[in-house]
Order: C-alpha cells, then sequence, then structure tokens
C-alpha cells in the first residue's frame, strides 16, 4: 500500500467533477446570467449615475467584487453538498471505511469543489468583458487570490457540510452569515464611501480583505493592504484545516 | 452506553464465520468497528496481521463491506460506482476484473443503467460489487439475505462459496440462522455486546444439540406407565404421539432400550421419526441462559 492513495483522491475527485458536468449547462448558465444581471442592474442602471471611484469606471469597479460573491457561494455550496449529500444518503458508510486519511479525503472533495469555482469565476471574468473594459494589473496575484479564496471557501464549505444534521442547517451558515458579509463586503463599493462609524465597523468583516486584494490585483487599489488580504485568506485557511483536521480525528458529525 | 463489551474473537483465514445475535446484540457494531465506520474507546483489532488504527491502510485495503442498508449515489451508472469503489479502495483500475464481477453478479447487462433505475434485488448486487471490487481478502455480510428474493439469496451463497474457494475470509451476520448451520464453517453467538460462543457449527450442533425421536401410537395412552420412566419421555397430541428427547452426543441413544421395553409392554406404534434441533433451538436456549 502506498503512502499516499492517489487512486482513491482521483476517484473521488473524478466523480465530484462528473457530478458537476452531468449539470454543466445549468453550472454555466446559472453565473452568466446571474452576472449579466448585475451588469444590466449595477453596472448600466445605477453605474451610468455614478462617478468613478478611485479612477476606475463602477462598471469595471464591481468586476472583482462580482466574481468573489460568485466564488464565495459557489464554493461554500459545492463544498458543502459534496459532503452533507453522502452523510444524508448513508454513502458515506465507503468514504469511513477506505484506505483513506481524512487529509486526502479534504484534499479530494476541495479541490473538486475548489476547481469548480475558479472555472466559474473565470466564466464571470469573460462574462464582464462582453459589458466593460476590463484590465488585470497583476494577472499572477489575480489568480492567486482566485485560487486561494475558492481553496479556503471550499474548506469553509466542507466544515459546514459535515457539521449539518438537515437541510435547514446546510443553508443557514451561507444565507444567514456569508451572504451579508459579502454584499456588506464592499462588493459594490469601496468601503471608503461609509460614513463612521460603519468603516470601522467594515474592517472587521473578512470579506473585505478578500475583495480588496482582489481588487488590487485588477486595479492596484484596495481599501486595505494587499498584505493584510493575504495573511487574512491563509490565516482563515490554517483555521479551516485545523478544525477539519479535528473533525476528521474525532469522527465529529462523520461516525455515529 | 456501552454497545459491546469483553468482545474477544478471533476469525481463521478462509473461513467462513457466521455471527448471530437477537436485533440491537452488537453485530453491525463490531462490523463497523473493524471496517472504521465506528470508532471504539478502548480494544484493539488487527487484520491480516495490521492494526486497524495504527496501519489502518492496510487493514482497509484488505476489507470489503457490504452493509445492511442499501446505499448507492442514485444518480450514478453501475459501472460507475463499481469503479469508484476499486479507485477509492486505492486499487489501479482493472476494467476486465470488473466485467468479470458484473458478470458474476448478473449486473453486466445494467451496467450502463443508473442505481435509481434498478430494482431492490439490482441494488444489493451492486452493494457487493462494490465491496468486491477492491478484490478484498476479508469480506463483511451484514445481513446479506434480509428482504432478498430466492433467486438472489442462492446466487449470493454460490458466490459465497466461490469466494470462500477462492480463499477469501466471510464473516456474515443473519437471521436465517438455517444458512448460517449451511454455509458457515463456524459460529458465534452474541448478545448484549458479548460473545456467548464460539463454536465449529458441527460441534456445536454435537454439543449442544438435542435430538428427538417421535413415535406415532396404534392407540392413544392417558399416562406414561412407570415402567418407562428411565426415559424422559412425553405425550403429546392427545396421546397420541410420544416424544423422547436424548442427548445426540451421549454414548448410547437409549433408543434400542426403550424400542424393546415398548414391545414387552405391548405397546404398537405405526410411524417413527427422528429430528435433530436445529441451531435456531440452540440459540435460543444460549441467550435464553444469558
Amino acid at each position: 500500500m502506498p503512502r499516499i492513495n492517489h487512486n482513491g483522491i482521483w476517484a473521488i475527485y473524478r466523480t465530484e467533477m462528473s457530478r458537476a458536468l452531468r449539470t454543466v449547462w445549468q453550472s454555466i448558465a446559472t453565473p452568466v446570467i446571474t452576472t449579466a444581471l448585475y451588469f444590466v442592474v449595477f453596472g448600466g442602471a445605477i453605474g451610468s449615475h455614478m462617478q468613478q471611484v478611485g479612477g476606475v469606471d463602477y462598471g469595471a469597479f464591481i468586476v472583482p467584487g462580482l466574481i468573489m460573491l460568485t466564488l464565495l457561494t459557489q464554493s461554500i455550496s459545492n463544498a458543502s453538498i459534496g459532503i452533507y449529500f453522502p452523510k444524508f444518503t448513508g454513502t458515506i458508510y465507503e468514504l469511513l471505511s477506505a484506505p483513506l486519511s481524512g487529509f486526502e479525503a479534504i484534499i479530494a472533495y476541495v479541490g473538486a469543489a475548489a476547481t469548480k469555482s475558479v472555472a466559474i469565476g473565470l466564466i464571470i471574468l469573460v462574462t464582464a468583458t462582453f459589458f466593460v473594459k476590463v484590465e488585470i494589473l497583476h494577472p499572477f496575484w489575480m489568480v492567486a487570490f482566485l485560487l486561494m479564496t475558492s481553496i479556503a471557501f471550499s474548506l469553509f464549505g466542507f466544515i459546514i457540510g459535515i457539521w449539518a444534521r438537515n437541510f435547514e442547517q446546510l443553508a443557514i451558515v451561507p444565507s444567514l452569515v456569508v451572504t451579508p458579509l459579502t454584499f456588506l463586503g464592499g462588493a459594490f463599493y469601496s468601503i471608503d464611501m461609509l460614513p463612521q462609524p460603519w468603516r470601522t465597523v467594515s474592517l472587521f468583516n473578512p470579506v473585505v480583505y478578500l475583495v480588496s486584494g482582489f481588487r488590487w490585483s485588477f486595479f492596484g487599489i484596495g481599501d486595505v493592504s494587499v498584505a493584510a488580504s493575504l495573511g487574512f485568506t491563509a490565516g482563515f485557511m490554517a483555521l479551516c484545516l485545523v478544525l477539519l483536521w479535528w473533525m476528521f480525528r474525532t469522527g465529529y458529525r462523520l461516525k455515529p | 452506553m456501552t454497545a459491546l463489551g469483553g468482545v474477544d474473537l478471533e476469525v481463521r483465514r478462509g473461513e467462513i464465520f457466521a455471527l448471530l445475535g437477537p436485533n440491537g446484540a452488537g453485530k453491525t457494531t463490531l462490523i463497523s468497528i473493524v471496517c472504521g465506520t465506528v470508532t471504539m474507546t478502548s480494544g484493539t483489532v488487527v487484520v491480516s496481521g495490521h492494526d486497524i488504527v495504527k496501519d489502518f491502510r492496510a487493514a482497509r485495503a484488505t476489507i470489503g463491506l457490504v452493509p445492511q442498508e442499501i446505499a448507492i449515489d442514485i444518480f450514478a451508472t453501475v459501472w460507475d460506482t463499481v469503479r469508484f469503489s476499486r479507485g477509492l479502495f486505492g486499487r489501479a483500475p482493472d476494467p476486465a476484473y470488473i466485467e468479470q464481477l458484473l458478470r458474476d453478479l448478473s449486473l453486466w447487462e445494467k451496467r450502463g443503467s443508473k442505481i435509481i433505475e434498478l430494482s431492490g434485488g439490482m441494488k444489493r448486487r451492486v452493494m457487493i460489487a462494490k465491496a468486491l471490487s477492491h478484490e478484498p481478502e476479508l469480506l463483511f455480510l451484514d445481513e446479506p439475505t434480509a428482504g432478498v428474493d430466492v433467486n438472489l439469496r442462492r446466487d449470493m451463497w454460490a458466490l459465497v462459496r466461490k469466494l470462500r474457494d477462492k480463499g477469501v475470509t466471510i464473516v456474515l451476520t443473519t437471521h436465517y440462522i438455517e444458512e448460517a448451520e449451511e454455509m458457515a464453517d463456524r459460529v458465534g453467538v452474541i448478545d448484549k455486546g458479548r460473545i456467548l460462543l464460539v463454536e465449529d457449527t458441527a460441534a456445536l450442533m454435537k454439543k449442544l444439540g438435542k435430538r428427538r425421536l417421535r413415535l406415532v401410537l396404534q392407540q392413544a395412552m392417558t399416562t406414561i406407565p412407570a415402567e418407562l420412566a428411565d426415559w424422559s419421555l412425553e405425550l403429546q397430541a392427545e396421546g397420541n404421539q410420544l416424544l423422547y428427547t436424548f442427548d445426540a452426543n451421549a454414548e448410547g441413544t437409549g433408543i434400542p432400550g426403550l424400542l424393546r421395553r415398548l414391545g414387552e409392554l405391548g405397546i404398537d406404534f405405526k410411524d417413527l421419526d427422528t429430528e435433530r434441533s436445529s441451531l435456531e433451538d440452540i440459540f435460543i436456549s444460549l441467550v435464553e441462559r444469558a
């Protein structure tokens, strides 16, 4: 038996990806249509009445925020359903009885979820170019933020999927916590536009750091420093990994 | 609450071992611990020389599990889900092996069907195919024939024998005690989380088995004559039948003496029949005694 179960990781990754490909048109059409709607409403209708933000046209300004918005929700929902569904249908027995470590299971499930998120993020970016002129100042960092955010929030979604005992719990964290934080995270505005004390309060919103860093990779401007954005994303990822390590070690809500 | 306590059990390589016990006895918990789906609070389990905790990869790679409940991704095809299981257990793809496996289980024609389109019996065959996909050395069958039709049951036992011939060790739990009696090399009886007994099936039958001689009398009796007090007799069927119960492994059965005495007393019978107590009787008496 090799030290790492490559075949096992590949089997899960491939199955998870083919699950998405079964509904490939739905997977592509949904983000494309949603993004197009945002551009019509925010970019076209509202944006035409707005001046530039930090020297960037409003239409272009919201592109990184929009991608982040979708990235967060997609990562969480993909990863949480990926592990929640086997728990719900009982097929998890196979995963638990397999010669596969928790870390390998995380690589496979979170890897698949993050791959889908990155793909959707790129689809949105391409869609955006049909509506506004998008320039990317730091392509390397753009890709880095895209990957890191997808992985970090897929890890977070994986935790939710393990934690959730039913479909309500599965939906409650994304809808009650993540969506508000995302909307208040500066996806559609710069937090400099907020009056005090809301500007300071916003600095406690983790999504601000993600959007800001991502926006910096596009336009070279951000609400907070790039180092803070990178540090936050890396820290969040580490926190999720520690929690998952504990979950697999103890079998928390995985084993009866 | 402790589901299992003081279980000390050794299953021999290549045997068919039947685990018998009432509902809630701990059969599934025991299997689940070995397979890794339940974590034990204390104790050690060794599979083919590998500790299931310290060396879980090597241990689990040798184990196949068919759980009691059918649980398969219903949108996957038969072929995909069996191939998935093989990969999950760390084995490189082997389409020829999977083809043979599906043919053995009469699933080949259905290989492209989605699980949701299959009948219950077919789904159970898929569960078995998944468990065998990585060529395990040890196969657990948890209540394999519960709610299964005659055809599938026959196929399943044929497969179990074939696997045993190939050297696969099989541990099964079953409610059909006749099947354990017929199939198993050894039987373990478990109740309230404790192993009450482990014995060769034949030896167990011999050791605990009672035999009965039933005599259908020409004329009904009201009481058993005092001259027959040496034998443990019982009158049944309104005095028309005489039932003699004796120990199957006693030196002499006492039958010749009984028949001679009956002749001397002029008691005629028109038919006789002997029967051996089943594993079920043994099992009930063990559980009641515990």
